[in-house]
């Protein structure tokens, strides 16, 4: 019942995130050159142009224009790629899954590596291991991504001949979704642009739940679990970590969207043919329905996993489950 | 001998800078069933000597000199794995803020339950009826539902209450409470204190209560332990000490204690504060506090000696007495 209230009201939220992001993505088609002329090229009278714009609404004002983009939106039409000439949502979706891997093995890489290595480094802060983790870490903030995932091209891919530089390699098709997990080469293919776009995120997780832990090992619930004589792995990975977990998720759910943004510039260095590849495409050649498009599937995306996030918050601190109601 | 005994506990915090000396040799004694209160200022480090006991110093401190025995065995040696089987299980703590002692994401069955299970083996219907008869024995309304219950859903009190059951789960031969009532409310404060005594009395339980509220102490224990500065500065039974107390510095917290004779009148206070640990005074550590100073008491560190029946140090002692 709680989940449900909750739920209710993340809708209410996600449909006013999305209606701003609609009228966002919209101006920009407004103001992004003349649709006409990528649409009809030079050779088309003026005549014939005036006489296209009125058919086409061009000339209506600005909300009656967005009302009509807005109710086509609704039902999932988000215009026609000037380039593709197929409908922009299909042309975005028919990239998805490329992104969504990519995104989903950084994410594993990010959890899997800053978790044990946050709580080592809370735990013995001192060590020679978490002074070196929390060096290198210093320097995996400072370098931009591209620069990352150009070293590694050279290190990996050029230099020691281990890995494929561009491209996802082998993909198998089930049907609904193209794959690239399911190949030992599509694995191959993702394993340099999954680490160089986790290389952002890593180092920032592991200072955070390191941070956040040492901070939970000196509150006072802690203390009195060591005094009930509780193992060493129940203090810090129940007592502790769940309660470290809390500011990390909510920190979390933020970096998502930083995530997909910098799928742009990873796709780019190592040419995977994802959403953030394409999208780079289409502000090249000013393909105003696509690039509108991908700007609210995107949002789309970071909104449902914000709501998921915020479940997954709910369901590690019993103190909001309160307030859902309430609220 | 005594079923907790402790010697010439030192403690200290080698630092960067300094080597703080937080304890500088304390002595006390608990017999089975008895109540030791230690009174003194923060920083006194009467939480310090309680917390040595199960080995609980925040790091860097370390117990530096002196022993600890408890029925017979040394604490102060002990592996942290042999520790932790003390820990809880035969001697348990309280803590001040019930606000902050139950873990707020976990719920007070866990929390219940997690402690049986370090030290014991037994089914999980088994554990949970033990855990909610301990609910029903601190006076928990509806224990059932309070045992399946997140620590926000309950009243500070109710909280405390929890702590207590918790501290009593595996038949403990001692309780440490470190200010176990300072942060309730004042007419909670009784309640919960009379829980304990009885509870402790039923259970034959030794009590360590550490406190700065006098009025406590000569409610609860049978003994108590003034310190200052890392040191006993005068101990006995708690009767003589709150009646006649023989160090200036017990007197001066006497004094500063609201009287119903001296009602209207000021508050006496003992003027200055408590000495940092890096600048402990040389000498007796009180002498920049005390009106009966002279030469000596710069130079010269008192011992604690027998005053009468009760222990002291002070070189003034029987003059003040």
């Amino acid at each position: 019942m709680d989940t449900l209230a909750f739920l209710i009201k993340r809708l209410g939220q996600a449909a006013v995130v999305m209606l701003v992001i609609s009228i966002i993505g919209f101006s920009i088609q407004d103001n992004l050159g003349d649709p006409l002329r990528e649409l009809v090229g030079q050779s088309v009278s003026e005549e014939v142009r005036d006489e296209l714009r009125e058919e086409m609404g061009l000339n209506d004002p600005f909300f009656v224009q967005y009302w009509r983009f807005l109710t086509k939106a609704v039902q999932g039409d988000l215009g026609t790629s000037y380039f593709f000439k197929k409908p922009a949502l299909e042309v975005i979706m028919g990239k998805f899954p490329a992104t969504f891997e990519l995104v989903l093995a950084a994410t594993f890489i990010i959890i899997f590596v800053s978790v044990p290595v946050g709580i080592y480094c809370a735990i013995h802060p001192k060590s020679f291991f978490s002074r070196l983790a929390m060096a290198v870490s210093i320097v995996g903030i400072s370098v931009p991504v591209f620069l990352t995932a150009i070293f590694s091209i050279y290190i990996f891919a050029i230099y020691l001949d281990w890995l494929p530089s561009y491209g996802r390699g082998d993909t198998v098709d089930l049907g609904f979704w193209r794959t690239g997990f399911l190949s030992l080469d599509g694995l191959s293919h993702l394993i340099l642009p999954a680490l160089a776009l986790s290389s952002i995120m890593l180092p920032l997780f592991i200072r955070l739940i390191r941070g956040e832990m040492m901070e939970v090992l000196r509150s006072e619930y802690v203390r009195f679990a060591w005094a009930k004589g509780l193992h060493p792995s129940r203090v810090y990975l129940l007592h502790a970590f769940k309660n470290t977990l809390l500011p990390v998720i909510t920190v979390g759910g933020v970096q998502v969207g930083t995530l997909i943004a910098y799928t742009i510039l990873t796709e780019t260095v190592f040419q995977w043919p994802g959403m953030g590849f394409l999208f780079l495409e289409a502000v090249n050649r000013v393909d105003t329905p696509l690039i509108i498009a991908y700007i609210i599937v995107v949002g789309l995306i970071f909104v449902i996993t914000n709501t998921i996030v915020d479940l997954v918050y709910t369901m590690v601190n019993p103190m909001v489950r309160i307030t859902g109601v309430k609220g | 001998m005594a079923l907790l005994e402790v010697r010439g506990l030192e403690v200290a915090f080698p630092l960067r800078a300094a080597r703080l000396q937080a304890l500088r040799g304390v002595d006390f004694t608990l017999e089975e069933g008895e109540r030791l209160g230690i009174v003194g200022e923060s920083g006194a480090g009467k939480s310090m000597a309680a917390y040595a006991i199960l080995n609980l110093i925040s790091e860097p401190g370390r117990i530096s000199g002196g022993e600890i025995w408890f029925d017979g065995q040394r604490l102060d040696t002990l592996s942290n794995d042999e520790m932790r089987g003390i820990r809880g299980n035969r001697i348990a703590m309280i803590f001040q803020d019930p606000m902050m002692t139950l873990n707020p994401v976990l719920t007070v069955g866990t929390q219940m339950i997690e402690c049986l299970a370090a030290h014991r083996t037994m089914s999980e219907a088994q554990a949970q009826d033990l855990c909610i008869a301990k609910l029903r024995e601190v006076a928990i309304p509806s224990p059932e539902a309070r045992f399946n219950a997140y620590p926000h859903e309950l009243s500070g009190g109710l909280r405390q209450r929890v702590v207590i059951a918790i501290a009593l789960l595996l038949d403990p031969a001692i309780i440490i409470a470190d200010e176990p009532t300072t942060a309730l409310d004042v007419t909670i404060q009784a309640e919960i204190m009379g829980l304990m005594m009885e509870l402790c009395d039923n259970h034959r339980v030794g009590l360590i209560l550490i406190t700065h509220d006098l009025a406590v102490v000569s409610d609860v224990t049978q003994k108590m332990l003034v310190m200052y500065a890392g040191r006993v500065v005068e101990t006995g039974t708690t009767a003589q000490v709150i009646a006649r107390p023989a160090h200036p510095y017990t007197r001066g917290l006497l004094q500063s204690l609201p009287q119903k004779n001296t009602a209207g009148g000021m508050l006496n206070q003992i003027p200055g504060t408590m000495p940092s640990l890096a600048a402990v005074p040389s000498g007796c550590a009180f002498h920049p506090r005390c009106e009966h100073t002279d030469a000596r008491c710069s130079s010269e560190l008192p011992q604690l000696r027998a005053v009468g029946r009760r222990m002291v140090s002070c070189h003034h002692a029987e003059a003040l007495k």
